[in-house]
């Protein structure tokens, strides 16, 4: 067991060592998968953050109905009836023309406009909560309430989140599809790295098979370059990905003083940046794994 | 320990090797394999290292047929073997030191313990103080007694070498032959080839003679 490891570890040194023996060539490799990867990953925290500020605002879906200015009490009592009966809603909570009001003046700081006007210029308004949160289901209930005698409008609060969550399924999907092409980059560039040297120790492959090393003792080190390559590249990428954030934060920071709100582009999660790693760890192995499994069977001794 | 029966080896393009080659080596016997060149030497040695395989007939080392053995056997027959190559086969990125190295890094012996069976090696074939050299930096006869060195590092009980004595001159060769004689003191097997008959005059060995790929 222990000696096994220590073999093992015998094959990581050798790795490393011929991997910075050729700093430059190994750095520009390393470079080109970190940067291959990091557009993937940058783009995907850019959605993670978009998709957080979604939820953040648009919460419990609710439908604001708007009644028309002229009802009376009779009708709101009917509406009130009718809204807490209906199957599709949870909650039904009501707002009086007078008290909307109220809440403008202070939400806003117009009192002073508004004590100015001659009549309130808001109708009495239900806020529902519907039990069904797809989008489908919500519009069906919107477009019903709004045919009920004596409602002026019906809105979808969340319409807005729910258009930009479509939106973010499209870029999510175009991720996916950047992710996965850049892998493919990613694979080859380590199959023509592995390839390169498998050329290069051709001898020693050679010797090593007439003396008895199993595959397997050959396709070692190839394999251990590649993930080691996959590895350092990941981090590569995490690093541009990171720094690219800090900057833009700072740049952020500025522009959300002026619109006096607080917004910042969160980070990669200690998930996802793990998950960023062990992917790119992998991709290198398969790329060796592919290349070595190519090239080696064409190596016999004579 | 070796055996042949019946074996035939033709190469592609119908060049025939071997012709019907059959013998038996006791297992602590030293033979010596002579012929012309182009007699079918190397090919008969390649042949129990499963390095090439026979087209019929039967190669029987340590009663295992190499010639169907499969590819995830071959490391462990060949571990069991020392092979000296014509070519030496020397890795020159690498210091004399792990050249000789590389059979017990491939068999996973541990550092200690290899680098004390490298140096005693390596002291057997008078190679101890070149150990940091470059092997490029070796002389022939150097060359070969390194390729010696890696081939009996493993301890394997077959020691199989191919024209061990080729390109060097006679007081070389006698060093070389008297090292190979130590080996069958010790009961290792041993199957040299050569195509230099004054190698043979002073010793008493057994001898296959090939002429043409048969066995005279």
């Amino acid at each position: 067991m222990t000696r096994t490891f220590a073999q093992h570890l015998g094959v990581l040194r050798a790795v490393l060592h011929r991997m910075f023996a050729s700093k430059l060539a190994g750095f520009l490799n390393i470079l080109v998968i970190g940067i291959a990867l990091s557009l993937p990953a940058g783009m995907y925290l850019l959605l993670q953050n978009a998709q957080g500020l979604v939820a953040q605002f648009s919460g419990t879906p609710q439908i604001s109905i708007f009644l028309e200015m002229n009802a009376k009490a009779e009708d709101v009592d009917r509406l009130r009836k009718q809204l807490a009966q209906h199957p599709a809603i949870a909650d039904v909570e009501f707002v009086a023309r007078t008290q909307a009001l109220e809440q403008l003046k202070q939400s806003t700081g117009l009192a002073d406009v508004i004590g100015g006007l001659e009549k309130n210029p808001l109708p009495d308004a239900f806020i529902v909560h519907p039990k069904p949160d797809n989008v489908q289901a919500l519009k069906g209930l919107r477009d019903e309430l709004a045919k009920l005698s004596g409602v002026e409008l019906a809105q979808l609060d969340s319409d807005w989140a729910y258009k930009l969550e479509a939106l973010l399924k499209f870029g999510r999907l175009a991720v996916l599809i950047l992710a996965s092409l850049l892998s493919l980059a990613l694979i080859a560039v380590t199959f023509n790295t592995i390839r390169l040297q498998i050329l290069t120790q051709h001898d020693e492959i050679e010797v090593a098979k007439l003396i008895g090393a199993t595959d397997g003792f050959i396709r070692r080190p190839f394999l251990y370059f590649g993930a080691m390559q996959g590895l350092l590249g990941g981090v590569m990428a995490w690093l541009i990905v990171t720094t690219s954030l800090l900057l833009l934060n700072q740049q952020l920071n500025a522009l959300s003083q002026l619109y006096a709100s607080q917004f910042t582009l969160h980070p990669l999660s200690f998930g996802d940046s793990l998950s960023l790693l062990l992917f790119s760890v992998y991709l290198g192995w398969l790329g060796a794994w592919l290349s070595v499994a190519r090239h080696l069977s064409q190596i016999e001794p004579h | 320990m070796i055996s042949f029966n019946h074996v035939y080896k033709r190469y592609p393009g119908g060049y025939e090797a071997l012709k019907n080659v059959s013998f038996d080596i006791a297992e602590g016997e030293m033979v010596f394999l002579t012929g012309h060149s182009g007699a079918g030497k190397s090919t008969l040695l390649k042949l129990i290292a499963a390095i090439e395989r026979p087209n019929s007939g039967s190669v029987l080392v340590n009663n295992q047929n190499v010639g169907v053995l499969k590819g995830g056997a071959l490391p462990y027959l060949r571990r069991n073997l020392g092979i000296i190559f014509q070519d030496h086969k020397l890795l020159f990125d690498r210091s004399v030191f792990d050249n000789v190295l590389l059979p017990l890094q491939i068999c996973g012996f541990d550092h200690r313990e290899s680098g004390k069976r490298v140096r005693a090696a390596l002291d057997k074939v008078g190679l101890l103080k070149r150990e940091k050299a470059n092997p490029i930096a070796l002389s022939g006869g150097e060359q070969q007694r390194l390729c010696i060195a890696r081939a009996i590092v493993n301890r394997p009980s077959i020691l199989l070498a191919d024209e061990p004595t080729g390109n060097l001159d006679a007081a070389y060769a006698q060093e070389i032959m008297a090292i190979f004689k130590s080996f069958h003191q010790v009961g290792v097997t041993l199957l040299i080839s050569t195509h230099d008959a004054s190698v043979l005059q002073d010793t008493d060995v057994r001898v296959l003679a090939l002429k043409h790929g048969e066995l005279q």
